[in-house]
């Protein structure tokens, strides 16, 4: 007996690193640096797929396990969330959170650690206020009123109205370690190096502009996703041709966003080409300010049924999928609107005489769009195939081109603003996520610039009615049902003119295997492993 | 010619003051705001605000220059918005790594073009001279972001022989002259000694052309002088001009390189200002493009002092 236990006590260690040791993914990401790597990170969606939910941990997740559906919101640091039974206001939400969770640095994850990272984004007056990750989290967060921990394991966030949406926001907001902030004498700059968050992957190592190295987390208290890989390595790769050769000379096993040119090469040279429909979608946002041709609803429809998909998607070496409506079709929210958005350039045109317009006396409206941008697919070619397709039916677009960071600028300032100068529409493509981003930032009444982002100024009672209802539906089921009717009315109203959604596309060798990509901006890579 | 050096100096004063300016303004000037980049995409007017406040940018601009101009005085050029580093590090880094490259390209170019100029001028109208005029002349033509991407093609994609990306294994920043890390600079330091291969070339052509046939070549065949030796006579002859053409053509290789940089991902300057500008990081912009500019600027200085050494004339003009 003794000689079994010394034996199984012997070979542990070894099964422990044969476990792991599954070879080691370098990816080539489009960032041109590390993300902030202290807990709530910068460049963007990328930033929070490769540094955030890698090492770090919200109190809830998204569930990134399937390829085949939308994916949803899963338990995190939280095990359930619910409005407080005993407030009326319907403001209080009550967090019970996951028992003997550790940082990577050995201190325990408490309720205490959530109001600490909350008053490290919202109070400016805490220690550990750090400017960088606030101006990364704060919007992210714009229902939370306050916030307290009622033991270590409950918690409780206050809105400022009934917000149901509370979920999709918190699920942005990453958990750092305290106590590894005091340790590293309560800098930023130091935790930079050696952060600590309750993630599957541990930053082992990281030098700025060049490789950021991650390690398994074998503690990681969801078992199923301790990663397999031995190592999981980060470089920054802004260039798409610099990917591209990276790729085939072997430099990395993984690229995001190969450009399409480069696909028939690369799945000719045996990589491949992961794709898979995500919130994404790349629309002309349609101004409604006063005076605007596209208040008129002949013309909306008739520009959405001027425009050929198809065409776009051979442009495109298939990286799109055409668009049904404002969200990919087959997503839980899509509905059943009644106007179908597909190429019917006879019904544009004859809505288009309706509204006074033909080919010959067409409607002359300006654009403004983007030469590169991040999310903006091909913007030029694709702007140029709309410009020709709308021209055909009788809709003259003049192009207004800004660069992207212009541009987000010009969107910030709404349609009305001097600097959208004159543009009745603007070529934008959104992260649609969650109700949010997805729905109401774009179109709810006292969102207007310089409230939000409501760029268009539309405005419409029965629209905000609706958006209330997304707030005030604690019930998931009910709350999906609000928001199919809100797409439903995004589409059969024609509200943007929906062309496309990306595909997310990533190149990679075929040594790679066990990759599920998730219908979602960010992605799990603890089931990876490498081929030798 | 010590008072020579600090009148020299002295002049430079205003130059220098002058760039400053120029480069502070021009990245202000630039639409959009500066703060996009780390801004949420969708944060609200008050959050803008509290943004700008943070980073000084709701300042008046000559209040903001006043501010960089003290803190560069100081050896402070400011941390990078989107990374939050000191620029001066950024900057030295991507200075070292473009110098490397340039003078890794400078030899490659100085090389081949000297061999193909002598060739040529030697040989004029022969078969030679045509081979070696049209190498030239695509070097100089042929542009250099294609020609790496042609590069990476054959030797990386294809061949699988030299890395395509970054200066070290793994996506290294730092080079180091060792085999390994020299693999990664051959393809970038090829591509971009084509320019100063095709001018060395085309210069030394007509200047060695014109030497053969000057009196004095004439005079030492006559004399009965081997062919080696007069070669010497015109190599010693053409040298200086050579030497200043390639002078200048390493200050436009540091200058001139974020095309070639972009393609290999080859963390130099050039990289540095397109990421800077990708991002909209203006401190980093800032400082990239002031610290090439006053490298320019004491590059000049120096070849002035060191050109009035050589001849005294100068100094009396």
């Amino acid at each position: 007996m003794r000689k079994l236990v010394f034996a199984v006590a012997c070979l542990l260690p070894l099964t422990a690193a044969t476990a792991f040791a599954q070879g080691t993914l370098r990816i080539g990401m489009t960032a041109s640096d590390i993300p902030l790597t202290t807990g709530q990170t910068d460049n963007g969606g990328e930033g929070q797929r490769f540094m955030g939910y890698t090492v770090y941990d919200a109190l809830i997740n998204w569930d990134l396990s399937s390829a085949t559906k939308p994916s949803d919101l899963t338990p995190g640091l939280a095990l359930s969330w619910a409005l407080d039974p005993a407030d009326t206001t319907k403001t209080k939400w009550i967090f019970k959170l996951r028992p003997d969770v550790k940082f990577h640095d050995g201190s325990t994850f408490t309720a205490e650690s959530v109001v600490w990272n909350f008053d490290k984004l919202l109070k400016n007056e805490s220690p550990q206020f750090d400017q960088r990750q606030s101006a990364q989290g704060k919007s992210r967060i714009p229902a939370v009123a306050g916030y307290r921990a009622i033991d270590p394991l409950t918690l409780e966030i206050t809105t400022k109205t009934p917000d149901a949406t509370l979920p999709y926001q918190v699920a942005w907001i990453l958990m750092s370690s305290p106590a590894n902030w005091e340790k590293l004498g309560k800098s930023w700059d130091a935790v930079a190096k050696a952060p600590s968050g309750t993630g599957a992957w541990k930053l082992a190592s990281f030098v700025p502009r060049e490789r950021a190295e991650l390690i398994p987390n074998p503690a990681y208290w969801d078992k199923a996703r301790v990663p397999k890989l031995e190592k999981l390595i980060l470089i920054p790769l802004p260039e798409p041709n610099a990917r591209v050769a990276a790729l085939r000379s072997g430099q990395v096993d993984w690229i995001e966003a190969p450009s399409p040119d480069a696909v028939k090469s690369l799945t000719g040279a045996g990589f491949k080409i992961v794709t898979n429909a995500y919130p994404h979608n790349w629309t002309w946002h349609l101004s409604r300010a006063e005076g605007s041709p596209w208040n008129d609803i002949r013309v909306r429809k008739a520009a959405n049924l001027a425009v050929d998909r198809a065409g776009m998607q051979e442009l495109l070496q298939g990286l799109m999928i055409p668009a049904e409506g404002f969200f990919p079709p087959g997503h839980q929210w899509f509905g059943k609107p009644t106007f179908k958005v597909e190429y019917k350039p006879e019904e544009a045109r004859k809505l288009l005489k309706e509204a006074g317009f033909t080919p010959e006396k067409p409607l002359v409206t300006k654009v403004l769009i983007s030469p590169s941008g991040s999310g903006q697919m091909l913007p030029l070619p694709m702007n140029e195939l709309i410009q020709q397709n709308l021209a055909e039916v009788g809709i003259k677009v003049d192009f207004e081109v800004v660069e992207w960071n212009q541009l987000i600028n010009i969107w910030r300032a709404g349609a009305k603003d001097p600097s959208s100068r004159g543009g009745a529409a603007m070529n934008y493509s959104y992260f649609i996520q969650d109700p949010f981003t997805g729905f109401i930032r774009h179109l709810q009444c006292n969102l207007a610039p310089p409230a939000g982002t409501n760029w268009g100024l539309y405005c419409d009672p029965e629209m905000d009615k609706l958006f209330d209802q997304v707030r005030n539906t604690f019930d998931p089921k009910e709350q999906t049902a609000t928001l199919q009717k809100i797409h439903e009315k995004y589409v059969n109203d024609a509200l943007f003119l929906m062309v496309t959604h990306d595909v997310n596309a990533r190149a990679m060798s075929p040594k790679v295997k066990g990759f599920v990509q998730a219908q979602n901006w960010f992605q799990d890579f603890s089931p990876i492993t490498m081929d030798k | 010619m010590f008072i020579y050096a600090l009148k020299r100096l002295v002049y430079v004063t205003p130059v220098a003051l002058g760039v400053s300016v120029v480069c502070f303004l021009l990245v202000h000037l630039a639409p959009g705001d500066p703060l996009t980049s780390i801004m949420p995409i969708d944060a609200t007017a008050q959050q803008q605000a509290e943004m700008r406040a943070a980073y000084g940018f709701d300042k008046p601009l000559p209040v903001q220059y006043g501010i960089w101009l003290w803190k560069v005085l100081h050896g402070d050029l400011g941390a990078s918005i989107a990374s939050g580093r000191p620029v001066i590090s950024e900057v030295g880094r991507a200075v070292g790594n473009s110098l490397i490259l340039a003078s890794i390209a400078t030899l490659i170019g100085f090389g081949f073009g000297a061999f193909f100029g002598f060739v040529a001028g030697y040989f004029r109208n022969s078969a030679l001279d045509r081979a070696a005029s049209i190498a030239s002349i695509l070097g100089v033509s042929v542009p250099h972001y294609w020609l790496g991407m042609v590069l990476v093609i054959v030797f990386s994609a294809t061949l699988g022989w030299l890395p395509s990306t970054g200066a070290g294994p793994g996506g290294s920043t730092n080079w180091r002259p060792d085999f390994e890390h020299l693999r990664y600079i051959i393809l970038p330091a090829i591509t971009m000694s084509a320019i100063p291969m095709g001018i060395i070339a085309r210069t030394l052509r007509a200047l060695v052309a014109d030497i053969l046939s000057q009196d004095f070549v004439q005079a030492l065949r006559a004399k009965g002088m081997g062919e080696w030796a007069v070669f010497k006579h015109v190599v010693r002859n053409a040298a200086p001009t050579a030497l200043a053409v390639m002078g200048l053509q390493l200050g436009y290789l540091l200058g001139g390189s974020i095309l070639i940089e972009t393609v290999f991902a080859w963390p130099g300057t050039g990289f540095l200002l397109n990421t800077a500008i990708f991002q909209r990081d203006l401190p980093l912009l800032q400082g990239t493009i002031l610290v090439l500019a006053m490298f320019f600027v004491t590059l000049n200085l120096i070849v002035d002092i060191l050109q009035t050494m050589l001849d005294p004339r100068i100094q009396r003009g």
